[in-house]
């Protein structure tokens, strides 16, 4: 129960930026004509914001599907990734039917959470997804139902909200060690790259993110592999 | 929206979703022993988040100047501080006032 409470506690801080967060999209996918129950029905299954946020852009759209799962493959690949380095962290008992059930929680911020422990048992994981997927759920809720009554202002400033938790997930390993500011430069460097030089910025923003990704972390473990014999720097 | 596709699509976006996350986390149970392999899984949570915040987020306000004070109020936080409520909070803040003063002015 120790376990459990803990992720409880650590999953607090990640509910309340996922408030905010599909708060706006609640409010965009009903202003996209969505039905309040779909987006909250989207956000109940999926659980993922980037991925949703392309999706409610194609499902205006009849019968993209192909174009829906390639646009889902390409934004979500980095989950692949993010499991497949939380498989080597976990402990002995975290196994099975537990892997196939929780594995759906699996979204940037509670992995990052989880990844910063040196352990991770069935309940931490499983406490620290109750407030994420609460919050998540709720914002949407909120905000497909009363977004319009907030202010212009209160809304542009929301919006930061999920970016200002990336920042502070990954700042503080970037202060830690120099190899992961320079990969983290790389990764920033790239992605503006994509994002103004001409022919690069065709590329859909989706591709783009697992491109940047994937090669400034080849780019980190070719310069600066990590040490034999434990998870961690 | 059709009644129909709505569903549909729920299943593909849900469903790939899903899938890509689970299946490398239950396939997975032995401890990948490949260095290349371990670095490159120990860097990659953080080169997606950093790619996906610059340089998006600075057009993710009303304004690029209140969302770059916003995100630079963010990074100094977050190396003083680890609580990810308190960075996100603080950020939002900075681009209220910035977007009331930029009003102003």
């Amino acid at each position: 129960m120790k376990d459990f409470t803990k992720g409880l506690k650590s999953g607090v801080p990640i509910g309340l930026g996922y408030l905010s967060v599909s708060f706006t999209f609640g409010i965009l996918a009903v202003s996209y004509g969505f039905e309040w129950w779909q987006a909250v029905l989207i956000s109940m299954t999926t659980l993922t914001s980037a991925g949703q946020l392309a999706g409610i852009n194609i499902m205006l759209n009849p019968c993209q599907y192909i174009q829906m799962l390639v646009s889902q493959l390409t934004i979500n690949i980095r989950y692949s990734f993010m499991s497949l380095s939380l498989s080597q962290k976990v402990t002995r008992e975290f196994s099975g039917l537990k892997r196939w059930l929780l594995g759906f929680f699996m979204t940037d911020e509670i992995f990052a959470v989880a990844a910063n422990e040196d352990a991770v048992t069935t309940k931490f994981f499983a406490g620290l997804t109750v407030f994420p997927y609460l919050g998540w759920t709720l914002g949407t809720f909120l905000g497909a139902v009363l977004g319009s009554i907030l202010p212009e202002s209160v809304m542009s400033a929301l919006c930061l909200a999920i970016y200002g938790m990336f920042i502070a997930i990954v700042a503080p390993k970037a202060k830690e060690s120099k190899s992961m500011l320079l990969v983290v430069a790389v990764a920033v460097t790239l992605s503006c790259l994509f994002y103004y030089a001409p022919v690069l910025n065709a590329v859909s923003s989706g591709i783009a993110i697992s491109v940047c990704a994937i090669l400034a972390a080849v780019f980190g473990a070719l310069l600066f592999p990590v040490k034999e014999g434990c998870n961690d720097d | 929206m059709i009644d129909k596709d709505f569903w549909i699509y729920l299943l593909i976006i849900a469903g790939s979703t899903y899938l890509i996350r689970a299946v490398p986390f239950a396939a997975v149970q032995k401890k990948i022993t490949n260095r290349f392999v371990r670095s490159f899984l120990y860097y990659i949570p953080y080169t997606v988040l950093s790619a996906m915040t610059f340089p998006t987020a600075l057009y993710a306000t009303g304004s690029v100047v209140a969302a770059s004070v916003g995100l630079l109020v963010a990074v100094l936080f977050a190396i003083k501080s680890k609580s990810l409520t308190l960075v996100a909070a603080m950020s939002c803040l900075t681009v209220f006032v910035c977007e009331q003063l930029i009003n102003i002015l």
